[in-house]
């Protein structure tokens, strides 16, 4: 029996949930699901239509919010009553959070962002990512409970029959498993959510040489109805906020077309625009990295390029 | 204030990765890599800086590695960090638990200046990637934790941190002493001044040998992800590629 720990946000599933519901059941027909929270029971039905058997609620009066401790408490619960061969969890903070949280309390080995798992006796092999999934590394996990989270979208979801029953738990806590919670919540995420879902980008890099360069790329990306994308030499030189950044310690995004001006398409840049449907890089460099990942390029100065790209694409909507 | 930022040397190349024949390491022969520290890190490292500078007290990086760390340790130096301690390894990869576990010790020594109250890492290493040693650290010394930092003020002996969800931030207090895993954003990491670099050079860094356990999460190879070997489509150069890209936007409907 594998057991799943699925993230939610007050009942709002997080959508890499059900892809992690869908890579575990692809494992194994006995799949328990464990929601946190009261909440929880908000995201059921969700579940139910992707396959899920027993859902676990753990509740608990001082459960208010998310407490990254006291979900792990919820977790090692579980893992004595039913004793799975492994605890998934889907690769989002929380879930690395929580499962890291785990691990400690068993000291045992966690495997983080799997694209593949295979639980074994005595050991299991994983696949997972490195350098923001630039590369990838196969590593054999030395427990015989296998703790593991999923890379986000490695897989996708499929809905899928079952009868879904739910189990709810008083989960006991003491003070300190709630003393790091969430107290409140305010203005603008850091994450770059527009970026995220933006069917264009317009990314600059060094080679826009400083913060009014971006203008034009703004008038471009306003035209295709984009958002502005960016390096980390940008946002480390302070051009552009961080919630821009595009990368492996920035925002990964897959839009319709990425169009990269004055970047060199570093590995880590790479990593987070890699499963873009179509990539223009524009640089002054034919030889520029960028050149191997994109589809089209145009070599020359962005200075003077995309003003013309502007004009012109601003007449061919006319 | 005393504060201990945990930061990894990591290979850096120019383009694509190339691994040893055996496809169990990164070939850093090559005459176009490098080495650095994650972004994480050099955040980790500016937030201890600007602590110090607003609380008194001392940093030391800590890093577990080979003795070229000492690199890596330096230019923290050099951008403020007060001291060095390297946990030197024989360049095999420790897994995060035993990473986790030997850092931790370094942690409980203390520095000359008293006990540590605040321990910065990254959420996650640059090239492992393991999400983990920050938590299990805080498991060891018994030390409340958080990950995924991107906002940090401290006021009389607790940590006000915010981390990103979707469109909003979160709010978490934290007591010191206490581990705090930060993300690339939280601040603008300064850059090493000539001064600092001078400086640096004469700050203390202390090397220590590691005993490496067998690891848990056994590394057996590494490939390169599969997609992307293109070579782009030269549609021109300068202005003159400018009709060509107008054709690809109504080709891909974005106009
Ligand atoms: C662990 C780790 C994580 C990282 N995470 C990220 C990340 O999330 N995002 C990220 O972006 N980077 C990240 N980096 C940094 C990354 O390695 C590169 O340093 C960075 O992406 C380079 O940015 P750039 O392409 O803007 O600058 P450069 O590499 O300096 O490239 C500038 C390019 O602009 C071209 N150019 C110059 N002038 C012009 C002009 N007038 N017209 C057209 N082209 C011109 C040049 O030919 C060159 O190709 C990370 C690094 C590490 C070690
Ligand atoms: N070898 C190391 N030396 C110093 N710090 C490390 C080392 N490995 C990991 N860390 C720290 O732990 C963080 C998380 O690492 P990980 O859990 O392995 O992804 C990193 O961002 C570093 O701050």
């Amino acid at each position: 029996m594998l057991l799943v720990l699925l993230d939610h946000d007050r009942g709002v599933l997080d959508p890499t949930s059900l892809q992690a519901l869908t890579a575990a059941l692809a494992l194994d027909a006995d799949v328990d699901v464990l929601l946190v929270g009261a909440a929880g029971h908000h995201v059921v039905p969700e579940l139910a239509a992707y396959g899920a058997g027993t859902v676990h609620v753990a509740v608990a009066d001082s459960l208010t919010d998310y407490a990254p401790v006291a979900a792990a408490r919820a977790v090692l619960d579980l893992v004595d009553r039913l004793s799975p061969t492994a605890v998934l969890a889907t690769g989002t903070p929380r879930g690395n959070e929580v499962l890291a949280h785990v691990a400690a309390f068993l000291d045992l080995p966690m495997a983080a962002d799997c694209v593949s798992v295979t639980p074994g006796v005595g050991g299991h092999d994983v696949v997972r990512n490195r350098w923001g999934g630039n590369l990838l590394e196969t590593a054999r996990v030395h427990a015989d409970l296998l703790l593991a989270t999923f890379a986000p979208h490695a897989v996708r979801a499929e809905q899928a029959d079952g009868t879904t029953t739910v189990v709810e738990f008083a989960v006991p806590l003491s003070e300190a498993d709630t003393a790091v919670r969430v107290l409140d919540r305010v203005g603008e995420g850091a994450v770059g959510v527009g970026l995220a879902e933006a069917r264009v980008i317009v990314s600059g890099g060094r080679g826009v040489g400083g913060p009014e360069g971006f203008g034009v790329l703004e008038d471009l990306a306003e035209l295709l109805d984009g958002a502005i994308g960016c390096s980390r030499v940008v946002t480390s030189n302070g051009w552009r906020p961080h919630n821009e950044q595009v990368g492996q310690t920035g925002t990964k995004v897959a839009p319709d077309l990425y169009i990269a001006c004055g970047i060199s398409g570093a590995t880590q840049h790479i990593a987070g625009c890699r499963t873009s449907k179509t990539i223009i890089a524009i640089n002054t460099d034919k030889d520029a990295p960028i050149m191997g990942y994109a589809h089209y390029a145009v070599i020359g100065d962005l200075h003077t390029i995309l003003p013309a790209l502007v004009a012109a694409t601003r007449a061919a909507k006319e | 204030m005393n504060i201990a930022v945990c930061a990894k040397r990591v290979p850096l190349s120019g383009g694509r990765w190339v691994l040893t024949p055996d496809g169990t390491e990164i070939d850093t022969s090559g005459a176009a890599m490098g080495f650095t520290v994650s972004p994480h890190e050099e955040c980790a490292a500016e937030a201890a800086v600007q602590l110090v500078e607003q609380f008194g007290g001392s940093s030391t990086v800590i890093s577990l590695g080979t003795s070229e760390a000492e690199e890596q340790v330096r230019g923290l130096l050099a951008v403020g960090v007060d001291r060095g301690v390297i946990v030197e390894t024989d360049g095999r990869e420790w897994d995060p638990q035993a990473t986790a576990a030997a850092l931790a010790d370094q942690v409980r020594i203390g520095t000359p200046d008293g006990a540590y109250d605040l321990v910065i890492l990254g959420t996650e290493a640059a090239d492992t990637a393991g999400y983990q040693v920050g938590i299990r650290m805080a498991h060891a010394l018994g030390w409340p934790v958080l990950t995924n930092v991107k906002g940090l003020s401290i006021t009389d002996g607790v940590a006000r941190c915010e981390r990103a969800v979707g469109s909003h931030r979160e709010v978490y207090e934290v007591t010191l002493p206490a581990v705090i895993t930060v993300k690339d954003g939280i601040n603008i990491p300064r850059y090493p001044s000539v001064p600092g670099r001078i400086k640096a050079r004469k700050k203390p860094v202390d090397v220590v040998p590691g005993e490496r356990p067998e690891p848990l999460l056994e590394k057996v190879r590494l490939e390169l992800a599969a997609e992307d070997q293109r070579s782009a489509e030269i549609l021109g150069t300068g202005v003159e590629a400018v009709p060509a890209l107008v054709e690809i936007f109504k080709n891909i409907g974005v106009i």
